[in-house]
C-alpha cells in the first residue's frame, strides 16, 4: 500500500513500538508502510531511495545520447528497451519512497536544484558506441552487485522494487557484454574502441561502491537496519573478482597494473582508487553535472504543459484530479 | 561530505545535510496516485505489484502497461486510486487478526488421524 503514514496518531508508548520494530528486524521480517518506524530509519531510507531514483533517471541520459546514433535497428531497439526500463526503475523506484510520504514532484525538484544527488558515475561522457557496452557490462555489473542485496532490504517495497529491477538488469549487463563480444570480433579499430572505453569506464565504477569502510560513517546504522546489507569493501572486492575473469574472457586489459590474485584470500588486489576525482565529480565538478541537471531541469519544464493539459482533460471529463 | 553506496547505483552522499522531509511542490501539483494490480495468466489472481502517477483512469491503465508489464508480466490490469482504498487499520500488525491466532482447531492439522485411516 502506498498511502504515506504522515497522518499516523502519535503513540503512547514509543517504547514498545521501538522494540516491536527491532523484534520486526531481528527476525528478519519486512518493515511495511503502515508500521511505526524510527524517524532515522524512514528518513534514511528516503535518502536512500531518492538517490536511487534519481541515478535511474539521469542514467537514461549518458546512454539515450546514442539511440539515434545507434549503428544497427537490432541494437538500437535494444538500447530503447534498456533506456525504457532505467525510466521504469526510477518510477518503482519514486514509488517506494512515496510509500515513506516523500513526494515525487517534490523529490524531483530536490534533484534539479541539487540538494539531493545521483551517483557519481552517471557524470561521465559517453564517446563512442562501445561506452554503451562497457556501461552494461561494468557499470550495470556493479549495480547489480551492489542491487542484489537490497532485495533483502528490510523495508518492504524497496525490496520488491529491487527484484523486479534485478531481473530487468540482468538483460542490461548481458546486452552490453554481447555487444563488446561483437565489436572484439571486428576490426582492430573496433578493439581499440572497447579498450579505450574500459580503460575510461574501469576506475569510475569502482568508485560506485563509495568510500573505504573506514570512511563510510554510516554504514553501520544502515546495516544494523537491514537497509545496507554489505560495506562498500566487501561489495567492491566482489565485483573485482567477477570483472577480471569477465575481461580475460572479452580480450581487454584493466586499466590497474597492481591488479593480480592473491593465492591466499583467491581475491584480487586492485590499486588505490583516487578518492579525490571521486568527491570533485560528486561535488559538482565532473565532466557532464552541469549537463545532466540542465537536461533534466528542461524536461520537466519543457513539458510541464503536457502535465497541465491531461491534468485539465482529466478534470473536464471525469471530474477526477481537478 | 558523509558518504554511503547504500542505494543500488553507487555512492552518494546520504548524511544528514541532504534533505528529505516532503515539501509538496505548491506550483505544480502531481497527478494522483494508483495502485496497480496485475494477474499474471489466466486462473491468478490480480496481484498488487506497485503504485504510479496518472491524471485520469484511462491513462494509469496505460501507463501501467508501460511500467509494470514490459515483460509479458500480465494478461490483466486493474488500477484504482490509492485515496479510494480502505485498509484495515494502520497498522499490518493489528488486533483485528488477533482472535484467528488462538483458534488452532480451524487447522487440519489439529486433529489427530491414526496412520491407518487411508485417504485423509
Amino acid at each position: 500500500m502506498s498511502a504515506p503514514p504522515l497522518d499516523r496518531p502519535t503513540a503512547p508508548d514509543e517504547q514498545a513500538l521501538q522494540a516491536l520494530f527491532d523484534a520486526t528486524i531481528a527476525a528478519e521480517h519486512r518493515i511495511e508502510p503502515r508500521d511505526w518506524m524510527p524517524e532515522g530509519y524512514r528518513k534514511g531510507l528516503i535518502r536512500q531511495i531518492a538517490q536511487h531514483a534519481h541515478s535511474e533517471i539521469i542514467g537514461m541520459q549518458p546512454e539515450g545520447d546514442w539511440l539515434l546514433a545507434a549503428p544497427s535497428l537490432r541494437r538500437k531497439a535494444i538500447l530503447l528497451a534498456k533506456v525504457q526500463d532505467e525510466a521504469g526503475h526510477g518510477m518503482y523506484l519514486y514509488a517506494a519512497a512515496e510509500t515513506l510520504g516523500a513526494d515525487r514532484a517534490d523529490l524531483t525538484d530536490k534533484l534539479i536544484e541539487r540538494r539531493q544527488k545521483y551517483s557519481s558515475i552517471f557524470n561521465y561522457p559517453t564517446l563512442t558506441y562501445a561506452d554503451v557496452g562497457v556501461i552494461g557490462w561494468l557499470v550495470d555489473g556493479a549495480a547489480i552487485c551492489n542491487q542484489v542485496p537490497l532485495c533483502r532490504s528490510s523495508y518492504g517495497p524497496y525490496a520488491r522494487a529491487m527484484i523486479r529491477v534485478c531481473k530487468e538488469e540482468s538483460f542490461h549487463q548481458r546486452q552490453g557484454f554481447e555487444l563488446l563480444l561483437t565489436m572484439m570480433a571486428g576490426t582492430d579499430e573496433q578493439r581499440a574502441m572497447v579498450q579505450d572505453a574500459v580503460d575510461r569506464w574501469w576506475w569510475p565504477s569502482l568508485m560506485m561502491f563509495g568510500p573505504p569502510d573506514d570512511d563510510s560513517p554510516n554504514t553501520a546504522q544502515s546495516m544494523a537496519w537491514g537497509i545496507k546489507r554489505h560495506t562498500n569493501d566487501e561489495l567492491r572486492q566482489r565485483f573485482v573478482d567477477m570483472s577480471v575473469p569477465q575481461a580475460e574472457v572479452l580480450g581487454v586489459t584493466l586499466p590497474d597494473p597492481e591488479l593480480s590474485l592473491d593465492p591466499e584470500t583467491g581475491h584480487y588486489r586492485f590499486g588505490s582508487i583516487d578518492w579525490d576525482e571521486f568527491k570533485r565529480v560528486i561535488g559538482g565538478q565532473g565532466p557532464c553535472n552541469d549537463e545532466r541537471i540542465a537536461r533534466r531541469r528542461a524536461a520537466r519544464d519543457d513539458n510541464a504543459w503536457v502535465t497541465e493539459a491531461a491534468t485539465a482533460y482529466a478534470a473536464k471529463h471525469s471530474g477526477v484530479a481537478a | 561530505m558523509s558518504m554511503t553506496s547504500e542505494g543500488g547505483h553507487g555512492a552518494v552522499p546520504t548524511g544528514p545535510g541532504v534533505p528529505v522531509e516532503p515539501q509538496p511542490s505548491v506550483s505544480r501539483r502531481d497527478w494522483p496516485l494508483y495502485e496497480v494490480f496485475v494477474r499474471g495468466k489466466r486462473g491468478l489472481n490480480h496481484v498488487h505489484v506497485g503504485s504510479l502517477h496518472a491524471p485520469d483512469d484511462e491513462m494509469a491503465v496505460h501507463a501501467a502497461r508501460d511500467l509494470y508489464t514490459r515483460r509479458n508480466e500480465g494478461v490483466s490490469i486493474w488500477v484504482v486510486r490509492s485515496a479510494d482504498i480502505t485498509a484495515s487499520s494502520p497498522d499490518e500488525k493489528d488486533p483485528m487478526f488477533a482472535p484467528s491466532g488462538d483458534k488452532v482447531y480451524r487447522h487440519p492439522t489439529f486433529y489427530e488421524i491414526p496412520d491407518n485411516v487411508p485417504h485423509m
